[in-house]
């Protein structure tokens, strides 16, 4: 049994019978969740629950390595009105992959500029205008609360950052593109707390602009920056709600085990 | 009674090995020493202006043709074996990665890192030198370039597989198709190494005697045609040093000596390249 929250406020992702394998084995099975505009969702369970793998069928991360298959659909509800299968197998993946962004557990930098890390994606959607692309840039920086402490040295390795700065350098480096959702794979699990609260921070600010999905093994992360959380429990979506009312009244018994820390 | 035994042992030990390195590197020195200071006594800086001095004259003369020659030959395998070298080893790091065929590819290149230079050159001989009716340039070049090859698939596949895939899948999930990925982020990332490694295979290359007799062989005269017979160091120093003239003994060991600066300085270009990478990723 799985309870999953009837969400009123308009969508802009919904999965759909979800269905992953990788070879014969089944990771995920039929997950059906709905992803409301302008919110952060969480995903949280034990290790090994398949919550990576979810998020990484948000943009097709699995396509990079042999023998995963997908089932069921995962809808993208544009801002036009517009509706793709993100699973369609004729979809553009480099270009759907610039309008959901993704950062992951520990920073990774481009052996380049800081400068240079922000701007690969708008090169790659062909901006070469050096005024636009400082404009973006600087947007970017400024959206991931890092220009100020990076500002006059851009053109520095971005190796020279800390790793916190490092982690909001690959946040503007994904928002940077403008995409309407950010995947986040547990992106403060290499940092120090003080570095940790400045992501959660950005995380709330960031949810003005764009969608967020993060996952999480850490609930009280969840609970500070999230609007919705699904818990997760090998390969199935056990429960999915807004997050205070999971945290105070679970449905699902696995679910309260889970946050009363009684396993997991 | 056991006790000294094993502290005698252990010292024996202790002894073999100083022994042995200092065994090694007395030679070492020992030839180094010997180069340098024939190679300086014998210094003048004529022989970068001069070409080889006809038999039986007094004057030094001077080994222009031949380090002229030497870099042409060295430049142009460089020219044929990096693209080819790097190209290879990005195709078994980034496509062919662990498949049946890759790995056999990898085994064969490796492989041909041990074949004797002096086969390469038999080889060369009848593919390029006896065909077109001339020892070459080409021919030498070639020859070397084979040596070459192998030693940076061997380093390119290495450096490429130790970048993570994490920052690979930080390129891809940004929309970038897989030849960006490649060009940009991952020959970035592995560049230090795959540049230490260039160095090394050009260090051990230029060096090489045997894979040039049978192919750009030797010339006395100073030549540019690539097409025609052409000297080397090492060539020069093969026919000098066994030479009766004085003069021509004298040559040898300044081609020795500048020989083996080269490749020193070859071989410290690539140490400080790794060494900077292993500062700079901290």
């Amino acid at each position: 049994m799985a309870y999953i929250v009837d969400v009123k406020e308009p969508l802009r992702l919904k999965v759909d019978n979800l269905n992953f394998f990788y070879g014969d084995k089944k990771i995920l099975h039929d997950i059906n969740m709905p992803i409301p505009k302008n919110k952060v969702v969480a995903l949280i369970g034990p290790s090994g629950c398949g919550k990576t793998t979810l998020l990484r069928c948000f943009n097709r991360m699995h396509d990079l390595y042999p023998g995963n298959r997908y089932e069921g659909n995962i809808w993208l509800f544009e801002e036009d009105g517009k509706k793709i299968n993100i699973l369609d197998k004729k979809i553009d993946v480099l270009k759907l992959r610039s309008k959901i962004g993704m950062v992951f557990q520990k920073p990774t930098p481009f052996p380049m500029s800081i400068f240079d890390n922000v701007a690969f994606g708008l090169r790659l959607k062909g901006i070469k205008n050096k005024t636009e692309l400082e404009d973006r840039v600087e947007k970017a920086l400024k959206d991931a609360a890092l220009w100020d402490e990076v500002k006059d040295e851009l053109h520095k390795s971005a190796y020279s950052l800390s790793g916190g700065q490092q982690q909001r350098l690959c946040i503007a480096r994904a928002i940077a593109v403008e995409p309407e959702v950010l995947l986040l794979d547990e992106p403060t699990s290499a940092l120090d707390p003080i570095s940790t609260a400045k992501i959660e921070e950005l995380i709330v600010d960031l949810k003005d602009k764009l969608t967020i999905l993060i996952v999480t093994h850490n609930m009280q992360q969840a609970g500070r920056v999230s609007d919705y959380t699904g818990f997760m429990y090998m390969g199935k979506l056990i429960e999915f709600n807004k997050t205070k009312e999971m945290f105070i009244s679970p449905k699902e018994k696995l679910t309260e085990k889970y946050i009363t820390g009684r396993f997991g | 009674m056991g006790e000294k035994i094993r502290k005698i042992k252990n010292i024996l030990f202790y002894v073999f090995t100083i022994f042995s390195a200092v065994f090694g590197l007395f030679f070492l020195f020992w030839i180094l020493f010997t180069i340098v200071i024939k190679g300086i006594t014998n210094f003048n800086f004529q022989v970068f202006f001069k070409d080889a001095p006809p038999p039986g004259s007094e004057d030094l003369g001077g080994l222009r043709y031949a380090i002229v020659g030497h870099f042409i030959i060295v430049g142009l395998a460089i020219l044929i074996g990096i693209p080819i070298g790097v190209l290879a080893g990005t195709y078994l790091a980034e496509y062919g990665k662990d498949s049946k065929i890759t790995n056999i590819i990898r085994t064969l290149s490796d492989i041909l890192t041990s074949v004797p230079s002096i086969i390469v050159g038999l080889f060369i001989y009848a593919i390029l030198v006896k065909p077109f009716g001339s020892f070459s340039a080409i021919a030498g070049a070639v020859a070397l370039a084979i040596l070459m090859i192998p030693i940076i698939v061997r380093v390119t596949d290495d450096m490429l597989s130790m970048v993570p895939k994490e920052l690979r899948e930080a390129a891809y999930a940004l929309g970038a198709p897989k030849w960006i990925v490649i060009t940009k982020v991952t020959y970035r990332a592995a560049l230090a190494g795959i540049l230490t490694g260039i160095a090394l295979a050009v260090a051990r290359i230029a060096g090489e005697t045997a894979p040039l007799i049978f192919t750009s062989f030797n010339n006395n005269y100073f030549s540019l045609d690539l097409t025609k017979p052409m000297a080397s160091l090492t060539m020069t120093i093969y026919q000098f040093a066994g030479s009766p003239f004085k003069n021509w003994q004298a040559l040898a060991w300044v081609g020795a000596f500048i020989l083996t600066i080269f490749v020193l300085a070859l071989n410290l270009l690539g140490k400080y390249i790794a060494h900077k990478k292993a500062h700079k990723m901290r």
